[in-house]
């Protein structure tokens, strides 16, 4: 079956919409029925048959529609994609990482043929064919870790190892949940997660810290991430907080079922062959409330996280101001019943 | 006066532990009209921390230079703002020696300025020693339009370059040497909180 693209978008008119059978694979984040941080790491890929979790790197209906954003950022803010000068191999590596996987996961999309280092790739559904020189930038026509993150969904964090720390120290970011990779370039673990509340004081940066270093070549991981976004937006950058930011204030009881977005992130984590580097790929779904409360555990289950959540984390996820109007909105598919353990909407598949 | 103290905060906000010699090795030194006293308390504790240093003075004072003479460094420039320090610098720090120390006292935005430079020539972090002397004000960077406002000292302020109103984040970055300030009024454009002085 070949897959079909959407034609949306994630600004101006926002005409992003979920299938119902991209519903039913939505990341819904929460396995209980409250929320606090936790380092909830497990092993990437693997998981249910056509699930986001199945493949390494996962491709949807919005695939095409999402990298038409990208290439609208970062055409406005080409800094969006950086990469410190020791960091070109692991954006082989990276590069490598993907075209593998996707050739072999979705062969009907893409495919790679590898002569030597002449390499045939081919993107299907973007019309993209290329033959290149794999480690040689010029026969290119962006630098590796850029040209394939402009044909892979979520944004991508690329980590070096030095002094026992992880630094970020490249990336492609352009569907972040409020954090400037300009700004945070070349920061260690601690500094760049140091904006956030809480988790210091409880350890988990120290924890997720040992973890990731303890990785080994051919190990990957993945945890679930999340926050609240005002419309579909991918680009929720800092840099435009003064363009996107009035959005936040304008839902209301009759719209918010529309309009509030559950924003997850699928983070995975891959220990990189040539450079040694960890890759951190972050990849965001969006679902509104009325279609994530289509399925009555979800729809109980996001009402109690929300309305019990700690006041901190709230305001640090950017929906104080709007969670009471949200909160009201949930409880009507809140009937009190029980829920079940796991994050899959309907039990006997969990 | 000696070196502030900081409220404890997030953990990429920079802390200036204060200076303390090394003794007799190749040193770079930088200091604004309030760093140099510590300059002076370094050089009373330990004579010889002087004896291969090069000073950069930033101040618009050349008198100062003449009191700071009197330490007999190797080698003493003033130079009128950060900006200007920098060639200056730039040369310093191309003819270094392996083990060359860098000393800087001063406003945070004079710390930040050249801790950044140096580390992207490749000094390591543990070759910078900093004391904050003087007023709290700010080096600032606009995350939206990315310029720089330098002695910031309210919270909110305006940015030199494209006027929007921001807030001051206690997040760094070491190598841009600046904090980062974000727009306050972004959601309801206008809502501005009162105007405060910053806090150390």
């Amino acid at each position: 079956m070949t897959m079909q693209f959407n034609e949306e978008t994630f600004r101006g008119d926002y005409t992003y919409f979920n299938s119902p059978a991209a519903i039913r694979r939505f990341p819904f984040p929460f396995d209980q029925d409250a929320y606090m941080y936790s380092v909830n790491i497990e092993q990437h890929p693997g998981g249910p048959e056509g699930s986001p979790f199945e493949f390494a790197f996962d491709v949807d209906e919005h695939y095409v529609a999402e990298m038409q954003d990208r290439a609208i950022t970062l055409a406005g803010d080409p800094m969006r994609c950086q990469s410190l000068p020791h960091m070109e191999l692991a954006g082989w590596d990276l590069l490598e990482a993907i075209m593998v996987a996707k050739a072999r996961d979705y062969p009907d999309l893409f495919s790679l043929t590898i002569d030597g280092d002449t390499w045939h790739w081919i993107n299907r559904p973007m019309g993209i064919d290329d033959t290149f020189t794999f480690l040689d930038p010029a026969t290119l026509p962006y630098p590796p870790l850029e040209y394939i993150t402009r044909q892979a969904q979520g944004d991508f964090a690329l980590l070096h190892e030095r002094d026992g720390n992880l630094w970020l120290d490249a990336g492609m970011v352009t569907s972040q949940a409020d954090w400037s990779l300009d700004f945070d370039v070349g920061m260690n673990f601690f500094e760049w997660h140091a904006p956030v509340p809480k988790a210091g004081k409880m350890g988990v940066f120290d924890k997720a810290l040992k973890f990731l270093l303890a990785m080994n070549q051919g190990q990957s991981y993945r945890r679930l991430n999340w926050t609240m976004t005002v419309n579909p937006r991918l680009d929720t950058s800092p840099e435009n907080y003064h363009k996107w930011g009035p959005e936040k204030r304008t839902v209301t009881p009759e719209n918010v079922g529309q309009k509030q977005f559950v924003r997850v992130e699928l983070q995975t984590f891959w220990r990189l062959p040539r450079s040694n580097a960890l890759a951190f790929p972050i990849r965001c779904y969006l679902a509104n409330l009325e279609d994530i409360c289509t399925y009555p555990k979800w729809g109980r289950r996001l009402h109690r996280v929300l309305r019990d959540i700690d006041p901190d984390l709230a305001d640090y996820k950017g929906f104080a101001v709007n969670q009471e109007i949200i909160v009201n909105y949930l409880a009507q598919f809140d009937d009190g019943a029980p829920t079940s353990p796991g994050i899959f909407p309907v039990d006997q598949e969990g | 006066m000696s070196n502030t103290q900081f409220t404890p905060s997030i953990t990429s906000r920079p802390v200036y532990p204060g200076l303390t010699s090394l003794g007799n090795v190749p040193a770079i030194m930088i200091a604004d009209a309030s760093g140099q006293e510590a300059l002076k308390e370094l050089a009373a504790a330990d004579s010889s921390v002087m004896d291969q240093a090069h000073v950069l003075l930033v101040t618009t004072s050349p008198a100062l230079a003449d009191k700071l003479q009197d330490l007999r460094p190797a080698s003493i420039e003033t130079v009128s703002d950060l900006d200007a320090a920098v060639p200056s610098f730039e040369r310093l720090l191309s003819t270094a020696k392996m083990g060359t120390q860098l000393y800087l006292a001063g406003s945070e935005g004079l710390i930040g300025f050249f801790s950044a430079r140096a580390l992207g020539s490749g000094l390591p972090q543990e070759a910078i020693q900093s004391e904050h002397r003087g007023p709290i004000s700010r080096r600032m960077q606009c995350v939206h339009c990315k310029g720089v406002t330098e002695d910031v000292t309210t919270d909110p302020f305006t940015c030199s370059h494209c006027g929007l109103t921001l807030f001051v984040r206690d997040h760094f970055s070491r190598r841009l040497g600046v904090f980062q300030g974000v727009c306050v009024d972004a959601e309801v454009p206008g809502e501005v909180p009162e105007t405060e002085e910053i806090q150390p």
